[in-house]
């Protein structure tokens, strides 16, 4: 007929493919995108972040049809859930233990980047895609932390919100702003709950989307790190060194899927709430806004930025700003900016150092737990090293990677405990170690005897 | 739209139009496009107002600011009272002789003894019991870091989580910022600033303190 395209598929397919281009797009991104096919144990957690989003997703929405988000109603209504709704409990540790695993996976999936170089050109848009994904990632999980409205949801989002305040001049404006009262109350609750359920999902989803698009127009990376596109290829120009995801790699990750749902269940039905680290026990009690628990922290995933929080004292800017000095002066004698840059940059540094002592270390504090999140943004220029892939790279970057990881999980650690001053000074190593790890990296990452990388991918056929 | 066309040179003989490529394709449109975006986006962003301005605080959160009545005849010496303004805790603390004999001893320990950081004191606390009368300390029980309410530690000496030379006072659990009997703030602690001493005032038979309400502060 007049106006109908033609295609291959025949009946009901062929209906929806004249109208909907269901099999161009199955085609495009699963049965004929070749990724490479020396994937690893480590490229399970892609899509495994897919499978926790969509459990979030699922079990988030039977939980609100029986939650209340009422700051006289909801730490009941949630007890509620958990006691009288028919499989209440079990809808709800999901969804709880759905948060903590969303961020294992994407911790995992994150390392893997870092650990290939997968961040590295043409990939810059699909890690900023991802490092978006993590972002808000992380504002959904401290916003659904606020919803039981327990003393630790209290606490912590009081602590939250009051880092605005830290900012110079317009911060206690916005921190009162963005809870709609003078403390935590019932309009903050409301309104995280409406961005928890409705708003920064949207988001997630479409930056979801747009992660996979990237990806797909640029082709997967590998753990060798060479490009399967510029290898060898078939008489269809097909790369021979990648395989079709579907059914190949859909078919793998169900192995992967296999064993997570293992560890899922057994949190779920053992351990809901990891001995106080996926739901803290001061969480059982009601919130009560004039009493802080004795010892407040967040939950384990923001740990380690929260550890570089309270590492930041007034004594410990003196170390920053002599860092600075010191970064200014190498940048200005040694460094390889041209023209203006080599004085502005260093002249920047250098107001930055004034800048620290100048301004309470409770700003800073801040701006360095900021800080060591956005940073991670900027990976794909920070890394100057001629190969990605940690293979190939000289053995002692491998023990650097090894120093950053272990810094990391202390830090972690460290935030879960009371301050005390052993524990502070071990997160201010930590802290200048985590900073060093990046703003370093476009000194480190090119030196030392790099490894010849193969032209071809490795692979061993089992 | 040819009539549009012929104001430009280049127009040629059989009616065809030889467009200068550097130029955009509807130059004569190029003014009203940008305008329209212009207004266009300044309409847009004035739709923002409506929903941030929904986020400030309702004129109901901030009736709630109404002042509180605090009887203190009935506060034993060495003890403390915590009352609710504005959804915060409020402290009253009565101090023993000895303990205010003891404030005087703790300058050098402290980030900002005199109060003369901005903010936070009312003049009439400026002093060095912070207060208006050196028994009572009339305090925000908020820490001024990230608003924990720090824990009393009254009495003087060690204990659990607190350091080693506790002069008694207050300690912050989130962060470990301490503040002594007068609501200041230690040297190089998370904490910058002192305790919020809120407007309060005695009554005038002296027996209940009204927390809200001073000589600048009417409610």
């Amino acid at each position: 007929m007049a106006g109908e395209k033609t295609v291959e598929t025949t009946g009901l397919l062929g209906w929806i493919d004249r109208r909907f281009p269901l099999s161009k797009l199955f085609k495009e991104h699963m049965s004929e995108y070749y990724a490479p096919k020396n994937f690893n144990f480590w490229y399970f957690f892609g899509s495994l972040a897919l499978l926790v989003l969509v459990i979030q997703i699922v079990t988030g929405i039977f939980l609100v049809m029986n939650y209340k988000p009422d700051g006289e109603l909801a730490f009941n209504s949630v007890e509620f859930i958990m006691r009288e709704v028919p499989w209440g409990w079990l809808i709800r540790y999901m969804h709880s233990t759905g948060a903590s695993m969303f961020f294992v996976v994407v911790y995992l999936h994150m390392l893997r980047g870092l650990f290939y170089g997968s961040y590295r050109k043409p990939r810059e848009l699909v890690w900023i895609f991802g490092m978006s994904i993590f972002l808000v990632l992380m504002g959904e999980a401290f916003m659904g932390y606020l919803l039981p409205w327990g003393q630790m949801s209290y606490w912590g989002a009081q602590v939250i919100v009051n880092l605005f305040s830290a900012i110079p001049f317009i911060g206690p404006e916005l921190a009162l702003w963005i809870r709609g009262d003078y403390v935590v109350s019932d309009a903050t609750l409301n309104r995280f709950f409406a961005f928890h359920v409705i708003a920064l999902p949207l988001v997630l989803i479409g930056l979801v989307v747009a992660h996979i698009i990237a990806l797909h127009e640029v082709g997967s990376n590998n753990p060798d790190g060479v490009e399967i596109k510029d290898g060898p290829k078939d008489s269809k120009g097909r790369p021979v060194d990648g395989i079709p995801f579907h059914p190949y790699y859909s078919v793998h990750d169900m192995v992967g899927v296999a064993g997570f749902l293992i560890v899922f269940a057994a949190i779920v039905f053992f351990a809901p709430e990891m001995g106080g680290y996926f739901i803290e026990f001061n969480n059982f009690i009601p919130a009560d806004p004039l009493k802080t628990p004795p010892h407040i922290a967040p939950v384990w995933y923001f740990t380690p930025f929260y550890s570089m929080l309270r590492a930041i004292t007034t004594d410990f800017t003196w170390v920053l700003a002599a860092a600075s000095v010191l970064g200014a002066v190498a940048l200005f004698l040694r460094g390889n900016l041209r023209g203006v840059w080599r004085i502005i940059v260093p002249v920047i540094l250098l107001v930055l150092a004034v800048l620290l002592r100048t301004i309470d270390a409770k700003f800073w504090g801040v701006v360095a737990m900021g800080g060591s999140v956005v940073i991670l943004f900027f990976l794909p220029w920070l890394d100057h090293s001629p190969v990605r892939s940690i293979r190939y790279r000289p053995t002692w970057h491998k023990y650097l990677y090894g120093v950053f990881i272990v810094t990391f999980v202390i830090l972690g650690y460290l935030g879960t405990q009371p301050p005390n001053p052993v524990f502070n000074l071990m997160s201010q190593i930590g802290t200048l170690i985590y900073l060093g790890f990046f703003l370093l990296m476009p000194v480190w990452s090119r030196l030392g005897t790099f490894k010849p990388v193969p032209e071809r991918i490795t692979f061993k056929a089992h | 739209m040819s009539q549009d066309n012929s104001q430009f040179d280049g127009v040629s003989a059989d009616g065809t139009v030889a467009m200068d490529a550097n130029l955009p394709p509807d130059p004569s449109r190029r003014l009203w496009v940008a305008t329209t975006c212009a207004v266009g986006g300044v309409a847009g962003l004035a739709t923002a107002v409506p929903f941030v301005g929904s986020f400030a605080p309702s004129d109901k959160a901030k009736a709630a600011g109404a002042p509180v009545q605090v009887d203190i005849s009935n506060i034993p010496e060495g003890q403390m009272r915590t009352v609710e303004w504005r959804g915060k805790p409020v402290w009253v603390l009565h101090r023993t002789d000895q303990q205010v004999e003891e404030l005087k001893d703790n300058d050098a320990f402290l980030a900002d003894p005199h109060s003369e950081r901005p903010g936070f004191t009312p003049e009439y606390a400026k002093n060095e019991f912070r207060s208006r009368d050196p028994k009572y300390l009339v305090a925000v029980g908020i820490c001024t870091h990230l608003g924990c309410s720090p824990t009393p530690h009254l009495a003087a000496g060690p204990g659990p989580g607190l350091p080693a030379n506790w002069e008694g006072g207050f300690f912050c659990p989130c962060h470990g910022s301490s503040f002594d009997l007068a609501g200041r703030v230690y040297k190089n602690v998370p904490a910058p600033d002192n305790l919020e001493v809120p407007p309060y005032e005695f009554s005038a038979d002296g027996t209940s303190v009204v927390i809200g309400v001073d000589e600048n502060n009417r409610a």
